[in-house]
C-alpha cells in the first residue's frame, strides 16, 4: 500500500488545491507518471508519481484545497502490469495507441486482452478527448483573464514569503569576481559554426555547466540547511526564469552534473517555455540543491541574489560586457562576466565561496574540457 | 460427369489412377510396383485395369518385402528409370525406411552431387476403416523430418488427381500421402484437371478471423467446419498445407498476419509433430500478430481402437473444429 501525499513545491508552500484527477482508480501508474494537477501559488503544477503501483482510491475530490502531507490517493504496490494478460497483438497495438492495458477490460480467452478489446478502449479515449477539449474551449474563455490575475497574485506572495523568510533566517555572505570569457566564447563561437541553427549553444549553457562541475569540487554548496549542512548527492540547478509581467519561477535542472551541454541545452529550450506557460512538474520545483539566476542581456553587472530556503547558496551572473582587462602588465579589452555567490553563513564559510568561485574562473577558461 | 461448369465428380481412388494412367502414357520410363498392384488390382483397388493396359513390365507386383522393393526402385531410378513405388500403406513403410532415409534422401549429398534419385513413393495413409492399432498410422511427420525429401500431402481430389504428374518431374525423391479414408468419397475437378505445382501451400478457403492450418483428411473435415462455422457468423480461412517438406510457411504466416489467430488441426499425434512445427514457426515470426494462443487439435495419443465409435473420436472431426474456434473467438 503506497499513500501518496499533497507534495511540498518549496518551503513556502502551505497547501495546494487538486485540480484536477489525471488516473481513475484501477489505472497502473510508474515513476516519472504525471497523475494530477495541483494549484498552487506558483501556479498549475503537474504532479508526479515516484512509485509503482495501481491506483486504487481517490480520496481528495477535485476543487479540493488540503495541506501539504495530505493523503490524496491510495496505490496497490503489489498488482501492478504483471497481471495484465493480453495478446501480444493487442499489447503491440495497446503501445502503438497509447493505450493504459490496465484500463482495457479483456474479453478474450481467460479474460485476455484483444485486439477487438485495444480498438474499443482507443475509440473510446478519442471520444472523450473530443468531448473534453469542447468543454474546456469553453470554459476557458470564461475564465482565461481571471486565472492570470490570481495566478499573479499568488506567485507574487509566493515570492514574497521565501524571500522573506530567507532575509529573516539565512545569514547571507557575498562572494563576486570577474571571469574573462573570451577563450570560453571563441570557443562557443566555432563550435556553434558547426551546428545547425537549432542545435547552437547559449553562453548561459556554458555558465551552467561550469557551475555543476565545480560543485563537484565544492559539494557543500550543493546542499541544504536543516538543522545542519545536508550535502546533497544530486545537482539539481534552480535556473530563474523571469515571467513577462512580473514574478519567477526557478525550474529545476535535474541531475544537472550528469547533463552534457547539448543536455542542458535541449533541457533549458523544454523547461523556460513550460515556466512561462507555468505548466512545470512537481518533481522541477522539488529537490532544487542550487539557484543560478542570471540577468542575461542588459547592461547589469552584478546580482547580489537572495537565497531560496533550504538552499545554502545562489549564484548571480550579469550581463556579459566588454570591461577593460589587465593580464601580464599590459591593458586590453575583454569580454567578462561578474559572478557573485551568495551563500548561508550557518551552512559554509567564506573561504569555500572562494574555493568555488576560483575553481569556476578555471573552468571558463578551458571551455573545451566543459 | 461433366456439367455447365466444366467440373466432373471424381472419386479420390479414380483421381488418383487417372494420375497412374497419364503418368504410364506420358513417359515410358514410368513404371508402378508395389504390393498387389498388379493382378490384385491394388489393395485398395487404385491401380485396377492397368496391368492389362500397361503389361507386367510397367505393373509390377513385388514380394512382401518394403525395404527391398522400394530400394529396387531407388536402384532403378538411379538407373534412370521414373519408378512410382507403391508402399501399400504408412504402417509397412516403417520396414523401407533405411532405404528412403539413407538412401533415397542422401545419395545426391553424398555422391557430390552426381547421383541424383527421382523416385516417387506413394502410401496410403492414416485411419478410418477400423484396421486397429498397427494398421492405422498417420506417419506424416518421420518424412517431414529427413532433409533431401520432398514430403506432399494429397488432402483434395485435384491434388490426388496433379501431384504425382509433379513429383515425377522432380530430379529428387518425393513422398506422397495419399489417404485411405477418403478413397470412396466424392470431389468435384476441373473436366481438365492434370498436373499441379508443388512448391505451394494453398487457402483452400478466404476468411478474415482465424487462420485453420491443416493437411490431408484434415482439409475436408476443416472446409465442414468453416461452413458451420460461417452460419454462427465465423469467417474461418483453411490452410492446406499440401506440402509438408519444404513447408511454404509464407502462405500460413500471411494467413495469420490477416486473421491473428491460428487453429492447426492434424489426424497424427500431437507430439513432436507437423502441427507443433507450425505452431513454433508461427511463434517466431509473427508472435506480434497473435490475438490469442496458437492452438491444436491432434490425434489422441493412445494406439488406435478398432471399435468405429472410439476411432471416431481418436482423431479431430469438423464438430471438434467448430468447437475449438468458438473457444477460442469465445464466441457463445
Amino acid at each position: 500500500m503506497i499513500e501518496f501525499r499533497m507534495p511540498s513545491l518549496g518551503a513556502d508552500m502551505e497547501d495546494g488545491t487538486l485540480v484536477e484527477w489525471l488516473v481513475k482508480p484501477g489505472a497502473a501508474v510508474k515513476r516519472g507518471d504525471i497523475i494530477a494537477q495541483v494549484d498552487t501559488q506558483k501556479g498549475l503544477i503537474d504532479i508526479e508519481i515516484f512509485e509503482e503501483g495501481v491506483v486504487k482510491e481517490l480520496l481528495v475530490g477535485e476543487g479540493e484545497k488540503v495541506p501539504v502531507g495530505k493523503t490524496l490517493a491510495v496505490l496497490d504496490s503489489t498488482e501492478h502490469r504483471v497481471g495484465i494478460k493480453a495478446s501480444p497483438l493487442a499489447k503491440r497495438m495497446a503501445a502503438e495507441k497509447d493505450i493504459d492495458l490496465a484500463l482495457v477490460t479483456g474479453t478474450g480467452e481467460g479474460g485476455a486482452i484483444t485486439k477487438e478489446d485495444v480498438e474499443k478502449a482507443a475509440a473510446a479515449v478519442i471520444s472523450a478527448k473530443i468531448e473534453k477539449t469542447a468543454q474546456v474551449d469553453e470554459k476557458k474563455e470564461a475564465t482565461e483573464l481571471l486565472e492570470t490575475s490570481s495566478a499573479r497574485h499568488n506567485i507574487r506572495q509566493a515570492i514574497a514569503s521565501a524571500m522573506s523568510k530567507s532575509n529573516r533566517e539565512i545569514p547571507h555572505y557575498y562572494l563576486e569576481t570577474k571571469i574573462d570569457l573570451t577563450r570560453s566564447l571563441a570557443w562557443l563561437t566555432e563550435t556553434n559554426r558547426e551546428r545547425t541553427v537549432k542545435n547552437r549553444l547559449l553562453p548561459v549553457v556554458l555558465l551552467i555547466r561550469a557551475v555543476a562541475l565545480a560543485l563537484k569540487k565544492v559539494p557543500e554548496l550543493n546542499a541544504w540547511y536543516e538543522n545542519g549542512l545536508v550535502k546533497k548527492e544530486e545537482i539539481n540547478i534552480g535556473f530563474v526564469v523571469s515571467l513577462r509581467g512580473g514574478g519567477v519561477m526557478i525550474p529545476a535542472i535535474r541531475d544537472a552534473g550528469g547533463k552534457s551541454l547539448d543536455e542542458l541545452m535541449t533541457a533549458l529550450n523544454d523547461m523556460i517555455p513550460r515556466a512561462r506557460a507555468m505548466k512545470l512538474r512537481s518533481s522541477e520545483l522539488v529537490n532544487t540543491t542550487i539557484t543560478i539566476t542570471s540577468l542575461g542581456e542588459g547592461q547589469v553587472e552584478l546580482v547580489y541574489g537572495v537565497i531560496y530556503p533550504p538552499q545554502v547558496a545562489l549564484v548571480g551572473f550579469g550581463a556579459i560586457l566588454e570591461q577593460p582587462w589587465a593580464e601580464n602588465g599590459m591593458l586590453n579589452v575583454r569580454k567578462t562576466v561578474s559572478v557573485t555567490l551568495a551563500a548561508d553563513h550557518r551552512a559554509t564559510d567564506g573561504m569555500t565561496g572562494s574555493r568555488f568561485l576560483t575553481e569556476l574562473n578555471s573552468l571558463l577558461q578551458t571551455p573545451g574540457s566543459l | 460427369m461433366a456439367n455447365e461448369n466444366n467440373t466432373i465428380s471424381i472419386t479420390y481412388r479414380e483421381a488418383i489412377k487417372q494420375a497412374l494412367r497419364d503418368a504410364l502414357r506420358a513417359d515410358e520410363r514410368v513404371f508402378l510396383m508395389g504390393e498387389d498392384v498388379g493382378r490384385y488390382g491394388g489393395a485398395f483397388a487404385v491401380s485396377k485395369g492397368l496391368l492389362e493396359e500397361f503389361g507386367p513390365d510397367r505393373i509390377m507386383d513385388t514380394p512382401l518385402s518394403e525395404s527391398g522393393f522400394v530400394g529396387a526402385g531407388i536402384g532403378a531410378a538411379i538407373a534412370g528409370m521414373r519408378p512410382v513405388v507403391e508402399v501399400m500403406t504408412v504402417n509397412f513403410s516403417l520396414l523401407a525406411m533405411d532405404q528412403i532415409v539413407n538412401n533415397a534422401a542422401t545419395l545426391l549429398h553424398m555422391s557430390g552431387g552426381q547421383v541424383n534419385v527421382p523416385v516417387v513413393i506413394r502410401m496410403n495413409s492414416g485411419l478410418g476403416r477400423q484396421l486397429a492399432a498397427q494398421h492405422s498410422h498417420s506417419w506424416e511427420s518421420f518424412y517431414a523430418h529427413i532433409p533431401g525429401l520432398k514430403v506432399l500431402s494429397a488432402g483434395t481430389h485435384e491434388d490426388a488427381r496433379g501431384m504425382l504428374l509433379a513429383a515425377l518431374k522432380e530430379p529428387d525423391p518425393v513422398v506422397i500421402f495419399e489417404y485411405t479414408a477418403m478413397l470412396n468419397l466424392e470431389g468435384k475437378i476441373p473436366a481438365g484437371a492434370g498436373i499441379v505445382e508443388i512448391q505451394k501451400a494453398a487457402i483452400r478457403r478466404e476468411g478474415k478471423d482465424i487462420s485453420i492450418i491443416t493437411y490431408g483428411p484434415g482439409v475436408y473435415k476443416s472446409l465442414e467446419a468453416a461452413n458451420e462455422l460461417a452460419k454462427l457468423g465465423i469467417d474461418a480461412e483453411v490452410v492446406d498445407l499440401r506440402v509438408l517438406r519444404p513447408l511454404d510457411e509464407s502462405c500460413f504466416l500471411q494467413s495469420v498476419r490477416k486473421t491473428h489467430r491460428a487453429l492447426v488441426v492434424e489426424e497424427a499425434w500431437r507430439s513432436v509433430s507437423i502441427s507443433a512445427e507450425i505452431s513454433s514457426r508461427i511463434m517466431e515470426q509473427a508472435f506480434y500478430e497473435l490475438d490469442a494462443p496458437v492452438h491444436r487439435l491432434c490425434g489422441v495419443e493412445v494406439p488406435m481402437p478398432y471399435p468405429k465409435h472410439l476411432e471416431d473420436i481418436s482423431v479431430p472431426q469438423a464438430g471438434d473444429i467448430v468447437n475449438m474456434i468458438k473457444k477460442i473467438l469465445q464466441h457463445d
